[in-house]
């Protein structure tokens, strides 16, 4: 496959970025994104340019490093699927391709593709997390949890962080985020004792970091890679109107 | 007791939404019971005249509907200009590609379709609560017997007929009143969903529901001045 590629590059944080087109051939259809960027970055290399710097850990979907809005869709064309699961037999041969990082204030360009996602982590650190006081193990079966809160709980969980939601809301709202790590607890009995000072304190720094405000259009929820649903939304809601007002 | 956990709750996202959502229901509620009146047009000048009549007679109902109708309303806007500068300040640098993957236009120009209705708001109010755009239109009486005395009564029935007339108007009505349903096409709906309201079990009748009412808020208003247009109310 030939492809035009059209990169976001910045040198640092402070530095002003643009768009940059590089020709690229020899492209296969069985490689994922991730790959195909090696590619460039090989040829970068060997011109003597700097590489494009991109977020990647696993390549297998499941640690939320990697990014990038391709053609406009966070994590690209298909539903479900990180960047590093896309794979190049989605696009046609000759396409011309727009590659950009996550934009949003609450997540600052680090270098070319890169963002600072540390504004998730503070999020968390604000409440998202039970405590409790360890000693011998508990047991396992002690705290019956009902069948369909575990699994709501879980879906919510299945959660990677990975911002998507934040990158293709129009709002630039991390409201899906925020409301799976709420619901992951609030679903559980464990979760009950911090449930209502847990919504308000992630609420707060949530707002403190700069993300935008829901308006319920669902762009985060069709582009979810693990399909976290708006639901999840609805919940945070309530526990943080009963947390501060009821 | 304090007030400080009403500032933060204001100052908040989600309590900005929540305010929104709930001046935007009261809203909703309100346009409702207004179409209901208003559709009395349809059943004849005696039976418009008759729950104008009313009332006039109820004032201390009429106060506190505008009241609140007031507060709703500034409340409504003020917020969703709020949210609507933070959500831009969110995102400072645009996409050079951006694509819209399922966000109905409507659910994107709320704000458009929202300071459209607000201007159309406080034109409605000039022509027909303060008569100020036409004043030959506004000051129609109608005289009726009652008890063998004849008693003169504001003719809210030749008002309509007369100001509807006017092809300008009619027209400025009539688009008004669709941006109004689009604005509330997205409305309804979200609103349940702000308001944490959306359990599966009812979730696609909230979905679908809200843009019916919209759909039948925006025919039913438009209605009256294609009719007075057409000639089916004369
Ligand atoms: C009869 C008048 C109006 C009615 C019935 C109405 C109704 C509603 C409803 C039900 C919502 C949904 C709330 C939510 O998403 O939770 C809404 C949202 C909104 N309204 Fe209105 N509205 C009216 C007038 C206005 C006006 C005059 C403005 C002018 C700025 C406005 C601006 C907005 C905006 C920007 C939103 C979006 C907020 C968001 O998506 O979070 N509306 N409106
Ligand atoms: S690199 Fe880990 S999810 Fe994509």
């Amino acid at each position: 496959m030939r492809l035009t590629l059209h990169v976001w590059r910045q040198a640092n944080s402070a530095a002003r970025g643009g768009m940059v087109t590089y020709q690229l051939d020899d492209v296969s259809p069985d490689e994922s994104f991730l790959e195909m960027l090696d590619k460039l970055n090989e040829q970068l290399i060997e011109r003597g340019e700097e590489p494009v710097a991109f977020d990647h850990d696993c390549r297998e979907g499941i640690c939320g490093s990697c990014s990038l809005m391709i053609d406009g869709i966070a994590h690209g064309p298909d539903a479900a699927t990180t960047t590093c699961q896309l794979h190049m037999r989605r696009f046609r041969d000759g396409a011309e391709i727009y590659i950009e990082p996550w934009r949003a204030k609450a997540f600052p360009v680090l270098r070319d593709l890169i963002t600072d996602r540390s504004a998730f982590d503070r999020v968390i650190q604000a409440g998202g997390y039970v405590s409790v006081n360890t000693g011998s193990a508990p047991d396992a079966n002690a705290v019956p949890v009902p069948k369909a809160d575990a699994d709501a709980a879980m879906d919510a969980a299945a959660c990677i962080g990975c911002g998507a939601c934040v990158a293709t809301c129009k709002n630039a709202s991390a409201m899906l985020f925020v409301g799976a790590k709420l619901a992951h607890l609030a679903r559980l009995p464990q979760g009950q004792a911090e449930r209502r000072m847990r919504a308000k304190r992630m609420v707060e720094q949530m707002d403190a970091e700069g993300f935008g405000a829901c308006t319920n259009q669902l762009e985060c929820e069709a582009v979810c890679p693990k399909e976290i649903r708006v639901s999840v939304i609805a919940a945070m809601n309530r526990d943080f109107l009963r947390s501060s007002v009821f | 007791m304090g007030t400080r956990w009403l500032a933060n709750f204001l100052g908040s996202s989600i309590g900005s939404k929540v305010t929104v959502a709930v001046s935007g229901l009261v809203l909703f509620g309100f346009v409702l019971g207004h179409l209901a009146g208003n559709l009395l047009v349809f059943r004849g000048k005696g039976a418009l005249n008759d729950y104008a009549e009313f009332l006039a007679h109820q004032p201390g109902l009429v106060w506190t509907v505008r009241a609140v109708l007031l507060v709703a309303l500034l409340a409504h806007v003020s917020m969703a200009i709020r949210l609507q500068l933070r959500n831009r300040a969110a995102r400072p640098q645009p996409y050079a590609r951006n694509a819209t993957v399922q966000a109905s236009l409507a659910s994107r120009q709320m704000l458009l379709s929202g300071l459209l209705v607000l201007a159309y708001i406080v034109y409605h109010l000039l022509h027909f609560t303060v008569g100020a755009t036409d004043h030959a239109a506004f000051e129609q009486v109608e005289q009726v017997v009652r008890n063998g005395a004849t008693v003169q009564r504001h003719d809210v029935y030749r008002m309509v007929v007369t100001g509807f007339g006017h092809v300008p108007v009619a027209a400025a009505y009539v688009v008004a009143n669709a941006l109004l349903a689009w604005h509330l096409s997205h409305g309804v709906s979200s609103l349940f969903q702000t308001l944490g309201i959306d359990d599966p079990r009812y979730l696609s009748w909230i979905r679908r529901g809200g843009i019916g009412l919209a759909a039948v808020i925006g025919a039913g208003f438009i209605s009256i001045p294609l009719c007075v247009q057409l000639g089916l109310i004369a």
